[in-house]
């Protein structure tokens, strides 16, 4: 081995410490990539491969009653490789002990073949005979949450008729990932069933006997979705098609899809953000130690090293300990991955994994990392190359000084020696010092960030549950019930108010910008549930314009004032044209308001109401919830606490886990800087700190001379991070808000108070760590030490 | 070698109004005003002066380790003045060799490696040990400069400078730290080394007794020479008064 190799061994060894700083920082960073890349792409190949495995639909065709025959005509459209027809209804399900029934909706089994398209994975028992027409398999979400059994028997309730039927299997399903009433926003696993049954037994029960309620379509490679769609329209129409529509705009796809879009703007905006800060650690404390070992440069060039020699062998430095930390970024990053993707394999109910990893992200890992270094280290070794050998061998010339005025002389000679050496050396290095400042304030930067996005999400939960919702219950009816029920409703004892709503599902279009969702009604004095603007008023809803929540406005790209197409998908399905009347806040789910009369005007059906919203007193809560149960015209009823749970559990287990993950990465990467500016302080004054030593200062005054200086760069870097902090939020907010949901950018005073308080123990420990060396150390080491 | 214009033994140096300034405005330093010296090939030179007076300087330019302000420095027909970075590289790669007022030990490599790591580049060298060997060294190899004491390192450094066998060899102060034994010890090693390589050897002391041993001796003042005396008379090492 050259004897440069064995230097660089060594030399490695000496600064392990500050190394394995380093290297960890940067390590988090490309974790962090590394992890959020793979689990996408695992999430995004299990879901392409569980549709394809279980022959998931392209559209989905809802119809009232349609022949059997017609599906061969369905069949017959240009572009379409397979149709399956099946039955599937509205059910209840009774458990014992619960006060309320919960919402379900049955799907019939062919009779003769698995089915061709949204076939189902079976993961207890079997499933029902087709001759057994009391057999039913349950989803496996909703009998997990509710410890249900195959061989248990359960009460359903289908088209008003009751039946006792027996559970004989548990299975998922593609079509299955996120499972909610209609009219929910909030997936919940427990109140809402899929069962499946045989054809028979549905076709009694729905009295479709020969006929089927909804077609299932696959395209080829080369059918065109939309074309499919109109031709399914116009076969369906006569028979009371309720519209066709596409995989896109399957509930169960489209929240899937949103939590991996989710997971991708995550993951694309905020590891970046972390690995941006850790390259410019690391081109900082590179620099900084490239530029301690100038004297060494200057000697093997002094012995005829040429440049590009000395140059390799310093890059080897700086490569073993960024491409070091990479590397082991890189494998951190594939077991965190690997152990995500499983947590978030039970979240999204895939019943198999794929795990794959994405290429890219370990080459962005490496190539920043190493990149980053490179720059740091080149810098430093371009400049000291420009030197004569003899000059890289001085040590640098202390600069200039001008002669201090009188004030700072006055001030000067009231510091004791010890202060006036860290005041020495702060004013004189201040490029040095800016360096360290910008490090520790960047890190301090990405803690305030994260401890923001903190409470972001909690202010989430607070402005849609405690603002905009003020209610306690919310009552979904089978059908649009007159308004006048509000009374009946005013007058269950417990309840102390109702407020109406209008609620259906529509497509909203502007220029080439589509979204389907569903138009809110409310009254124009809304108490329970309301539009708020961003100053959290009211929004007063006048006729004649619609109230869009900002994420919609932004998916559609529409300002107050332009013309909406909206297609409502209910009743007479009329289109309306309606221009925005302005913006609401909202931080969850992106809804449009309208004012009800004008929607009930505009569907032809005036006062009706499709739910209401109560508040009740809770010393009577439990008779009220008896009392919605008995009334018929009742589908649902959800109450706002597990509402809010259901919420604060998506958040926690969805997309939004990422930033406790994200959090900790923040808190080593702080440390790590904080840690690092303490070592090379050491580093660079180990030499001048034994010589104060020799004349005769004690430890403590060598370590206050060290450690002051610490002690004011960290200082002067807690604003600068606050500062940064606040801008970084914006980035990481934007980054961790989904169409699901949207995370404001608000640092509370206590986030910035946690964020230095965090910077300030690092800075403790860092110091205490440094000075302990200073105190084992041997003072003619250092000094003999001499290059 | 083919002889210059001028009549006499080969120069290995020649300097031509050699001046080198430091630092700019009022904070300009002169360390050298105007040096003509010319250093014939194969001698043993030993430079004399005060401290500050620009020896370390003058050394440092004609080793190609710093570029004069103006004036030329020329190494038998090359001109170092006019060198690019990279030529000045070769040089001292191929033909100087090196012993620095502060010994410049790499503190992280052992003895012996601090001389490996001149002598792999260099075009036929000793082997490291003999040179260790050479210092009175032989047996503390594998000891780093923190486990060396003062006159030992700056033996190491020395012996660094001599095992490449080089051409011209500089040694600021070899021997400022040594006690008169060690002292002529590492003297007559240099002396060995100008007698039996050819080398053109030049020492900087203050230790004037050190002159009787040069074939030639520069006294040095103020940045400029004062006076240069040939030695007809040369003693050996050994019988140098300390
Ligand atoms: N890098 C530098 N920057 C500024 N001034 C310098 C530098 N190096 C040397 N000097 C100045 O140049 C002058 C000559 O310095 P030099 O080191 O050549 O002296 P010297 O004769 O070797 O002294 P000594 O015997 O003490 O080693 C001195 O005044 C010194 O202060
Ligand atoms: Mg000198």
């Amino acid at each position: 081995m050259s004897p440069l190799d064995r230097k660089l061994f060594r030399d490695l060894w000496r600064i392990k410490g500050q190394a394995m700083a380093i290297g960890a920082v940067i390590a988090v960073g490309v974790l962090l990539l590394v992890m959020m890349s793979g689990l996408i792409t695992s999430l995004e190949e299990t879901r392409r491969a569980y549709y394809e495995r279980y022959r998931l639909a392209d559209i989905f065709a809802p119809v009232k009653r349609a022949p059997q025959h017609l599906l061969a005509e369905l069949a017959a459209i240009p572009g379409v490789s397979t149709v399956e027809g099946r039955i599937t209804g509205h059910a209840l399900i009774d458990l014992p002990g619960l006060e309320i029934p919960l919402r379900a909706q049955a799907i019939s089994i062919p009779e003769f073949h698995t089915p061709r398209l949204n076939d189902f994975y079976l993961s207890a028992g079997r499933a029902p005979a087709r001759e057994r027409l009391d057999e039913v398999m349950l989803l496996k979400g909703f009998a997990d949450a509710h410890g249900l059994q195959p061989g248990e028997p359960l009460d359903v309730t289908m088209n008003g008729a009751r039946h006792t039927l027996r559970i004989v299997g548990l299975a998922q399903a593609p079509e299955f990932l996120y499972t909610t009433a209609p009219g929910e926003l909030m997936s919940d696993d427990a109140r809402y069933a899929v069962i499946w049954m045989s054809t028979q037994s549905l076709a009694a029960a729905y009295d479709l006997d020969g006929a089927f309620n909804e077609a299932l379509l696959s395209i080829g490679r080369d059918g065109q979705t939309r074309r499919v769609i109109d031709a399914v329209d116009r076969l369906l129409d006569p028979y009371g098609g309720f519209g066709a529509y596409c995989l896109e705009d399957h509930t169960s796809n489209r929240f899937v899809t949103e939590e991996i879009a989710g997971l991708r703007a995550t993951g694309a905006a905020v590891p970046p953000i972390f690995l941006a800060v850790a390259a410019f650690l690391l081109y900082i404390v590179v620099s900084r130690m490239v530029e301690a070992e100038r004297g060494q440069i200057g000697l093997i060039k002094a012995f005829g090293y040429t440049n590009l020699e000395t140059g390799i062998h310093y890059f080897k430095l700086i490569l073993a300990i960024a491409a070091g930390g990479a590397i082991v970024g890189c494998l951190l990053g594939i077991l965190a991955g690997r152990a995500l993707v499983d947590v978030y394999l039970l979240y999204f109910k895939f019943p198999f994994l794929i795990f794959q990893l994405e290429p890219g992200s370990f080459i962005t890992g490496f190539t920043v990392s190493v990149g980053a270094a490179s720059a740091g280290g080149l810098l430093v070794l371009r400049r000291v190359f420009s030197l004569t050998p003899a000059s890289a061998m001085q040590p640098p010339a202390p600069p200039h000084y001008k002669p201090l005025g009188k004030l700072a002389r006055s001030i000067q000679s009231t510091l004791d020696q010890p202060s006036r050496m860290v005041v020495r050396r702060l004013t004189r290095q201040p490029g040095r010092m800016a360096g360290a400042v910008a490090g520790i304030a960047a890190g301090m930067g990405l803690s305030v960030a994260m401890v923001g996005i903190m409470s972001g999400f909690n202010q989430a939960i607070d402005l849609t549950f405690n603002v905009v919702d003020q209610s306690d219950v919310s009552v979904t009816f089978n059908e649009p019930l007159s308004t006048t029920n509000v009374t009946n409703l005013g007058n269950i004892a417990g309840v102390v108010d109702v407020q109406p709503i209008r609620y259906v599902s529509a497509v909203l279009q502007y220029g080439r910008a589509r979204h389907l969702g569903a138009i809110s009604g409310l009254p124009p004095d809304p108490r329970l549930y309301r539009a708020v603007d961003r100053s959290m008023n009211t929004i007063h809803l006048q006729p004649g314009g619609v109230i869009l929540a900002e994420p919609l406005a932004n998916i559609l790209n529409v300002r107050a004032g332009d013309v909406l197409t909206i297609a409502v998908r209910e009743g007479r399905r009329p289109t309306l044209e309606i221009p925005v009347a302005g913006i609401a806040q909202t931080l969850l789910g992106a809804p449009a308001y309208m004012d009800m009369e004008s929607l009930n005007r505009a569907l032809g059906e005036p006062n009706r109401m499709s739910g209401a919203y109560l508040r009740i007193d809770s010393a009577q809560q439990n008779t009220v919830y008896s009392t919605l149960k008995d009334m018929p015209t009742v589908a649902g009823v959800s109450l706002k606490q597990d509402a809010k749970g259901a919420l604060q559990e998506q958040m926690d287990e969805g997309a939004g886990s990422m930033r406790y993950i994200m959090l900790a990465v923040a808190g080593i990467i702080t440390f790590g800087i904080v840690y690092n500016a303490a070592r090379i302080a050491y580093a660079e004054r180990a030499r001048d700190l034994a010589s104060l030593r020799v004349i005769g200062f004690s430890r403590n005054e060598v370590a206050f001379v060290l450690l002051g200086e610490l002690a004011v760069v960290t200082l002067i870097a807690l604003p600068v991070g606050s500062v940064l902090g606040y801008h970084l939020s914006f980035a990481v907010a934007a980054g961790f808000s989904t169409d699901l949901y949207q995370i404001p950018a608000q640092v509370p005073a206590a986030g910035y108070g946690a964020a230095a308080l965090a910077v300030l123990s690092a800075a403790t420990l860092s110091g205490w760590l440094v000075k302990r060396d200073i105190d084992t150390g041997d003072i003619t080491s250092a000094l003999k030490a001499r290059e | 070698m083919c002889q210059t214009g001028n009549n006499g033994p080969l120069k290995a140096f020649t300097t031509r109004a050699l001046t080198k300034v430091y630092g700019e405005g009022a904070a300009q330093v002169h360390a050298l005003r105007g040096v003509d010296v010319e250093i014939p090939a194969g001698e043993l030179v030993v430079l004399l002066g005060p401290s500050g007076s620009g020896k370390s300087t003058l050394l440092n330019i004609l080793g190609g380790l710093d570029r004069a302000s103006d004036g030329d420095v020329m190494f038998q027909e090359q001109n170092l003045s006019t060198m690019t970075d990279a030529q000045l590289t070769r040089y001292r790669r191929d033909h100087v060799g090196f012993v620095f007022q502060f010994y410049n030990l790499m503190p992280s490599l052992t003895a012996y490696e601090n001389i490996e790591l001149v002598t792999e580049i260099a075009a036929s060298p000793m082997n490291p040990a003999d040179a260790l060997e050479l210092v009175g060294l032989g047996k503390r190899g594998d000891s780093f400069p923190s486990q060396l004491s003062g006159g030992e390192q700056q033996r190491v450094a020395i012996a660094r400078a001599v095992a490449k066998q080089p051409n011209v060899l500089f040694c600021d102060e070899p021997t400022g730290a040594l006690d008169s034994t060690t002292g002529r010890a590492v003297l007559q090693v240099l002396k060995n080394v100008n007698e039996a390589l050819g080398a053109t050897v030049l020492i900087v002391t203050h230790a004037a007794a050190t002159a009787a041993m040069a074939d030639r001796v520069i006294y040095f003042a103020d940045g400029q020479i004062r006076e240069v005396r040939v030695n007809s008379n040369k003693r050996d090492p050994q019988d140098i008064e300390w």
